[in-house]
């Protein structure tokens, strides 16, 4: 059945395939740590992918044109955090709102845009080791964001287990009147939560109009947002397993494209629904073990905060 | 009897009156309107249909008022929005969807006063209803040409949106004249089963290419196939698709077909100002400019290019149709004699593969 | 300093007025944006909230249209805030939407061309079988194995949308459509359609069953003791157990109701407005209902009426399209406006403003 497909072309499609997903979910894995629930993505992604194609366009530079996103980003989620943190609003619909503003407001950016290509993202030079059979293509051969998206699950990671700060902010998301207790500014830290979270959905969302495809064009993250949101969920709230979520959607995703490619004998409706099935059966399966994977929503996602005392 | 079917009858007697010709007086000032499904910043089906409208205003001034309205969802959306447009007092109005082929009609039932142009469609129910259509097919087999002699490992590639009869059209087209200039060519087409993910049509176009495919037709409007070709450093070649994608030139993107409504729309709307406007169910091509092949870049060697523009202009001049027999279906039976053109019918309902292709349609 | 104390009740003088400050508030700041994109604010403005209301031009078609767009929206809105009441997370209605849609017009075409009463009232009940069935996956997922609804119910509207451009191009394309995708269209075979029951109102089947939804929320969530084991299970899950409320049955009821409330508004559509089964039938109905519901406070009166707002904007926002040559995204980012400042001002209800010291850091 895997006849004619070279595992190590299809793991290296993944990683790349995986980046804007991996990026936003990190993101969003730290939002929803904090306790609160930005069902955003979606929104921040493509303003994320528009700023960051202007910025790239306007300065030349793709670097630069990642950082433009990631502010473009974060500037939306400074609405959401305002609405949120300061308004007290609701989040789901905030959420919901910023997707839907962020789609609008993205393609009125995005006018004098369309149909320009953007300064190349290169793979990193690795020399002789990006020639080595396998390795060379799955590890050697990609270009520096995604490295920096395996690099992000690594930090978020490590700061959330075993830092200070990481403690604090879980603190805030499991139980925000005893953090306040504590002391702790419990809207600062979620504010600046949210900007985080909407600066790395940028990030994401401009992997997709500098790398991916490269181009704008209105629309263009396609609901990768959505995805995202998803892995979260799937993932437990827990970094490593955000990613191992992500590779497994954007393997099986890739995957079905090259059994497609391959003349597999297996009908294509089916194959372009398998990524979904196949992340809900998984789900079902390390839900439905014994005791370990009980679902740990942070025990204050999505609730409003408001020191009263 | 509801009031739809009423009034529907009220304007076939009209029709009927008239012979056809709902109102035959010239105007000094006329109201176009156009109706998109996707944003006009999609850089494809949409943005081209604009670009028409564009030329429509270029083309009479002050003499036409041009208005739009973009992101029109096929369905119940569409309904509404066609009776508000001509309740603001449209002249005409172009619904350039396949989907919108109930909604206009039943609208055209409403307004018979009013002309109404669907694209892609086959319903004419009302006397000011018509319909138009792009012979793309024409173009595939450009391409196809091009790729038949341009590839070196034997194997093309074509990512399809959804298996519909405009897809399944172009994929013949395509393959069987790259098969006619290089019978050992194997097709392998990908569906992404989406009008629009940029993100997932580079995947597919990425995975062909490490099939060992190297040249790239798509039926999806980006420019990520393309990109995705220009990673192989002249290894891969594709083609622009709606709209030029000249920033490819002259490789990857080594030809394109260019989506070009301005010469229909202009003449449609110049016949609504003299009054002479009648209902007709066009299906144009190369030859009259709705279909343009963009250039053909130096990256195809010069004997090619001079073919396949010698094909081009054989088609313009009506002397050779790309579908003539004879053709087998993929299950062996004939379709075509020898010598036999294709009916249009049978085109526009294609629902299965010619002789060679492997794959199966899918459903 | 500003500072916010919380009211011990929520004000009914605010309840009234916040969405009217908000959409005070929507007009100053969408007036800007249409003043930078070169447009007459005012005129905008007014042709969005004015005319598809008092436009002789256009009102009396426009008017009865916005209970036909807010019907579907209110349908699914009512289903899903009874379950977010009690903390269950359904937000793939848009795949239940569909997927009722696909089974009462299913029913429909099987019968094809009889004609007899009875065909209509059995789409109704296959359309919300259909729903129904597609939101019970989740919930039996839930409370069998534990697995998060929320992702489930989302990753079921993807694959709803696969079923339904298969179905659109297999088993229910229009056989007389000469190869073309899409099924025959529903409001040609009397038998099946959903049709305007009194010409020039915009009531069809489907506005029906949104007010009577209405209605029912209201009383059940009043009156009965079910509305109050919702009620409770959301806002003290603990306090509910003790209280005898089951969370499994909770969790297949809610998921339920919402799930065949989104059928049926599929079936409604899908036999009437929209007429026939498309690959792009689904317009988003699904997604902006859970913004309806919270508009709405989750309160069937206010989902009414946030329903309706919701519908205005959307035709408005047509109608400032092509009368005014506005972008489609223009009006998006208005619309985001306009729930941005009704969620922000909603503050006012709950909150007293007070100037003064801080008591202690917040």
């Amino acid at each position: 059945m895997f006849g004619g497909i070279d595992p190590g072309l299809l793991i290296a499609s993944l990683m790349v395939a995986s980046v804007p997903i991996i990026l936003a979910a990190i993101g969003e894995l730290v939002v929803e740590r904090a306790g609160v629930l930005n069902l955003g993505v979606e929104g921040m992604m493509i303003m994320g992918a528009v700023c960051g194609f202007i910025a790239s366009v306007q300065t030349g530079s793709a670097v630069l044109g990642f950082v433009g996103g990631a502010l473009g980003g974060a500037a939306l989620a400074l609405i959401f955090a305002v609405l949120t943190q300061f308004l007290l609003a609701n989040q789901v619909a905030s959420g919901l709102a910023l997707t839907l503003f962020g789609l609008g407001l993205s393609s009125l950016l995005g006018q004098g845009f369309v149909g320009i290509r953007p300064p190349a993202t290169e793979a990193l030079p690795f020399g002789p080791l990006a020639e080595s059979p396998f390795f060379g293509r799955v590890i050697f051969g990609h270009d520096w964001v995604v490295y920096l998206s395996i690099a992000s699950v690594a930090v978020a990671w490590w700061v959330l287990k075993s830092t200070r700060l990481g403690l604090i902010l879980r603190a805030v998301g499991e139980n925000h009147d005893a953090a306040h207790a504590l002391g702790y500014k419990v809207r600062r830290i979620r504010v600046l939560a949210i900007l985080f979270g909407g600066a790395m959905a940028g990030l994401g969302g401009a992997y997709v109009s500098l790398v991916r495809v490269p181009q704008w064009t209105d629309g263009i993250t396609a609901g990768a947002g959505w995805i995202a949101l998803a892995i979260v969920v799937f993932a437990a709230w827990r970094p490593w397993r955000a990613l191992i979520g992500a590779y497994l959607f954007g393997g099986i995703s890739v995957l079905q494209l090259n059994l497609q490619a391959a003349g597999a004998r297996i009908p294509v409706e089916y194959l372009s629904m398998s990524p979904y099935l196949i992340t809900i059966v998984v789900l079902v399966i390390m839900s439905s073990g014994k005791g370990k994977a009980a679902l740990n929503a942070p025990a204050n996602l999505g609730q409003t905060f408001h020191a009263s005392r | 009897m509801n009031r739809r079917t009423l009034l529907a009858t009220a304007a076939l007697g009209l029709g009927l009156a008239f012979g056809g010709v709902a109102n035959a007086q010239a105007m000094d000032k006329a109201k176009a309107c156009f109706v998109y499904v996707g944003p006009i910043g999609d850089l494809g089906w949409s943005y081209q249909h604009h670009q028409g409208a564009l030329a429509v205003q270029e083309a009479y001034g002050d003499k036409v008022e041009v208005t739009w309205q973009e992101n029109v969802p096929e369905g119940a959306d569409a309904e509404r929005v066609l009776t508000q447009m001509a309740l603001s007092g449209c002249n005409i109005i172009f619904t350039t969807s396949f989907g919108y082929m109930d909604a206009t009609n039943a609208v055209a039932a409403k307004f018979p006063n009013m002309k109404f142009e669907h694209a892609t469609g086959y319903k004419r129910e009302q006397p000011n209803v018509a319909t138009y259509n792009a012979r793309f097919y024409e173009g595939r087999a450009i391409q196809g040409h091009i790729a038949g002699k341009m590839t070196k490992s034997n194997k093309i590639g074509y990512i399809g949106s959804f298996p519909i009869p405009e897809v399944i059209m172009g994929i013949n087209s395509y393959y069987l004249h790259a098969k006619k200039v290089n019978p050992a060519v194997e097709l392998t087409v990908v569906w992404a089963f989406t009008w629009f993910d940029p993100a997932k049509e580079a995947d597919a176009a990425k995975a062909m290419i490490e099939q060992g495919v190297d040249v790239i037709a798509s039926h999806t409007d980006s420019t990520a196939p393309l990109a995705e070709a220009a990673k192989a450093n002249g290894a891969v070649i594709g083609f622009g698709q709606a709209s030029d994608m000249a920033d490819y030139k002259p490789s990857p993107r080594v030809s394109s077909i260019i989506d070009n409504w301005a010469p229909y729309y202009v003449k449609r709307v110049g016949e609504v100002l003299d009054g002479t406007w009648t209902q007709t169910d066009v299906w144009a091509g190369i030859k009259d400019g709705e279909v343009e092949i963009g250039e053909i870049t130096d990256a195809v060697p010069a004997e090619v290019k001079a073919e396949a523009e010698a094909m081009r202009d054989a088609i313009a001049a009506g002397t050779y149709h790309p579908f003539t027999g004879p053709i087998k279906k993929q299950d062996g039976s004939d379709w075509l004699a020898e010598g036999a053109v294709a009916p249009d019918g049978d085109l526009l309902g294609m629902g299965f593969y010619v002789e060679g292709i492997t794959a199966d349609i899918p459903k | 300093m500003l500072r916010l104390e919380k009211r011990p009740s929520p004000s009914r003088f605010w309840q009234g007025m916040t969405p009217v400050l908000a959409v005070v508030l929507t007009m100053i700041a969408g007036g800007v944006m249409f003043a930078a994109l070169g447009k007459d604010p005012v005129e905008a403005i007014r042709t969005i909230f004015w005319d598809p209301l008092f436009n002789a031009q256009f009102a009396s078609y426009s008017r009865p249209q916005l209970l036909v767009k807010a019907g579907p929206l209110i349908l699914i809105a009512i289903g899903l805030s009874l379950g977010f009441r009690a903390g269950i997370w359904n937000i793939g209605a848009e795949g239940q939407y569909i997927m009722g849609a696909l089974a009462g017009a299913g029913v429909g075409l099987a019968f094809y061309p009889a004609q007899h009463w009875g065909i209509f009232p059995l789409m109704v009940l296959a359309g919300a079988l259909g729903g129904w069935v597609w939101a019970m996956i989740p919930a039996i997922l839930k409370t069998r194995f534990n697995t998060n609804e929320i992702l489930v119910s989302l990753l079921m509207v993807y694959i709803a949308q696969n079923i339904l451009s298969s179905m659109s191009l297999g088993l229910l394309r229009n056989p007389e459509g000469g190869g073309f995708p899409g099924s025959r269209n529903l409001s040609q075979y009397p038998s099946a359609s959903n049709p305007e029951l009194i010409a020039g109102t915009g009531m069809h089947w489907g506005v029906i069953a949104a007010f009577m939804a209405v209605i029912a929320a209201h009383i059940l969530l009043q009156r009965h003791i079910l509305g109050f084991h919702i009620k409770l299970a959301g806002q003290a899950p603990r306090a509910a157990r003790f209280a005898g409320v089951n969370p499994t049955g909770l969790v297949l009821l809610c998921m339920g109701i919402s799930g065949a409330l989104a059928g049926l508004a599929g079936l409604f559509e899908v036999a009437g407005p929209a007429g026939q089964i498309s690959i792009d039938f689904n317009v988003g109905y699904g997604f902006t209902a859970i913004i309806v519901a919270f508009l709405g406070r989750l309160n069937p009166i206010g989902i009414l009426l946030a329903g309706l707002l919701m519908a205005l904007t959307y035709i408005g926002g047509e109608l400032a399209q092509f009368m005014l040559g506005l972008p489609a995204a223009a009006i998006q980012a208005f619309q985001g406006m306009l729930l941005f400042f009704l969620l922000a001002v909603d503050l006012l209800s709950n909150y007293r403003v007070r100037l003064g010291a801080k008591v202690e850091a917040a």
